[in-house]
């Protein structure tokens, strides 16, 4: 047999409550192995209290070629930032 | 440095007239400290450059596990045993880090072990000396250790995102090591006479091959120079070692031990240690496997991933089993 174990996208959860954060890759069987072997990989030192596994396979990313089209516009609209808007200094909790 | 000689299998450093508009906007992009990302678009040499690079440092973490490893069952306590587990399963997990790592630019982890075992691939050359004592797992931490974070704190900046953000990892854990090999000198040296002369004993033997581990001169290297081009490679071979020489001398002043080297000599005016001639033959030697080692550790290395085998299987077999089941139950 000898076929190659899966790639898997291993995501972790710190301890204050941020979100799963990607933290590597590995190898493994199935979703469980990788579940144990990113425990014993990533989570060493007090990492997190949370792991998530997905199948490299399953993950579809935008193409480095479309970083203009897709994230370009953001910077014409700064209007989105609150610091847009100058604020009299009398104004207070605002 | 866990990757020595590195070839990008370039005659000469790429000049920005003599590249295409792609390979300029790369080189613009690594200029302006951009990194590089493994869907981006890489010129070929870079990317092979790379997979070498990073591999080669892979191997020797894996590797860099045997002569350790050989301790496990002789510490001299519970909490020296527990410690030296720890860190080598900490080694065990930076060849991780790294393969996956190499992974991003499109070789597999099985090409990548089968040639380690075909021996077309190195690890570093220090992997293949004795550990004959326990003073060894002192100065391997201390020295060894010490020389690989001294090359992998500059990489945390390489150009190679996946690279780069594997060796912050590392570098965190590194200094685990680091300590835990300076702490057992620093028990031998304040031990008895014998113990500090096991020490003494070890130092003799790992200083001249952990100064080997920078790799030869490569002021006038051509694939070092595309390395650095590259950012890949941040510092030469010999600015490192004598950032090593530096920072190493007075940690063995404090132990009382003696650096074994006639030539050493502190020089006011650099503000640098000189240091002796590196037999450079000896190093040369080790790389093509003449070492007193090479042959006993590719042995256990191909002989672990033998023996593994029908675990690997059996594991893929239970998987399939497993998701055919529940494939009939959900139909």
């Amino acid at each position: 047999m000898n076929a190659e174990w899966p790639l898997w996208e291993v995501f972790i959860r710190s301890q204050h409550g941020l979100a799963h954060k990607h933290v590597g890759s590995l190898h493994a069987p199935d979703a469980e192995m990788a579940i144990k072997n990113a425990r014993d990989v990533y989570t060493r030192r007090n990492e997190g209290i949370s792991i998530w596994v997905a199948r490299s396979a399953d993950i579809h990313a935008s193409a480095p070629g479309d970083r203009a089209a897709l994230f370009d516009p953001a910077n014409d609209k700064v209007y989105r930032h609150p610091t847009f808007f100058p604020m009299p200094e009398e104004v207070k909790h605002i | 440095m866990y990757a020595q000689l590195v070839e990008t299998g370039l005659k000469q450093v790429q000049e920005v007239a003599d590249m295409t508009p792609e390979e300029r906007a790369f080189q613009a992009r690594i200029d302006a400290d951009i990194k590089i990302e493994p869907k981006d678009w890489m010129p070929e040499a870079y990317r092979r450059t790379l997979i070498r690079q990073i591999q080669q440092h892979a191997h020797s973490e894996v590797v860099g596990m045997l002569p350790e490893g050989n301790w496990i069952t002789r510490a001299p306590s519970l909490q020296r045993k527990a410690i030296l587990m720890a860190k080598v399963q900490d080694e065990a997990g930076h060849g991780l880090y790294l393969y996956c790592a190499a992974e991003t630019l499109g070789v597999s982890r099985d090409q990548m072990i089968a040639d380690l075992h075909a021996g077309k691939v190195k690890y570093s050359s220090i992997f293949n000396y004795p550990t004959l004592t326990w003073a060894d797992i002192g100065a391997i931490g201390w020295l060894v250790d010490g020389a690989a974070i001294m090359n992998q704190i500059p990489l945390c900046r390489c150009s190679f995102g996946p690279y780069a953000r594997a060796m912050i990892r590392v570098c965190k854990e590194e200094s685990f090591h680091q300590r835990q090999g300076f702490d057992i000198m620093l028990t031998l040296c304040r031990g008895t006479q014998s113990q500090k002369a096991m020490a003494q004993d070890a130092l003799d033997r790992w200083w001249w091959p952990s100064l080997m581990m920078f790799g030869p001169s490569d002021a006038a290297s051509v694939h070092s120079a595309q390395s650095a081009r590259w950012k890949i490679k941040l510092l030469s071979n010999d600015e490192l070692r004598q950032r090593f020489v530096d920072q190493t001398v007075p940690q063995a002043d404090y132990l009382g031990l003696r650096i074994p080297d006639d030539k050493l000599a502190f020089d006011e005016i650099t503000g640098h240690y000189a240091f002796g001639e590196i037999d450079w033959q000896e190093f040369h030697d080790v790389i093509k496997g003449h070492g007193p080692c090479n042959r006993d550790r590719m042995r256990t290395r191909v002989g672990a991933w033998e023996e593994g085998a029908w675990v690997r299987d059996a594991a893929s077999a239970h998987a399939e089993r497993r998701a055919a089941r529940a494939a009939r139950h959900a139909a």
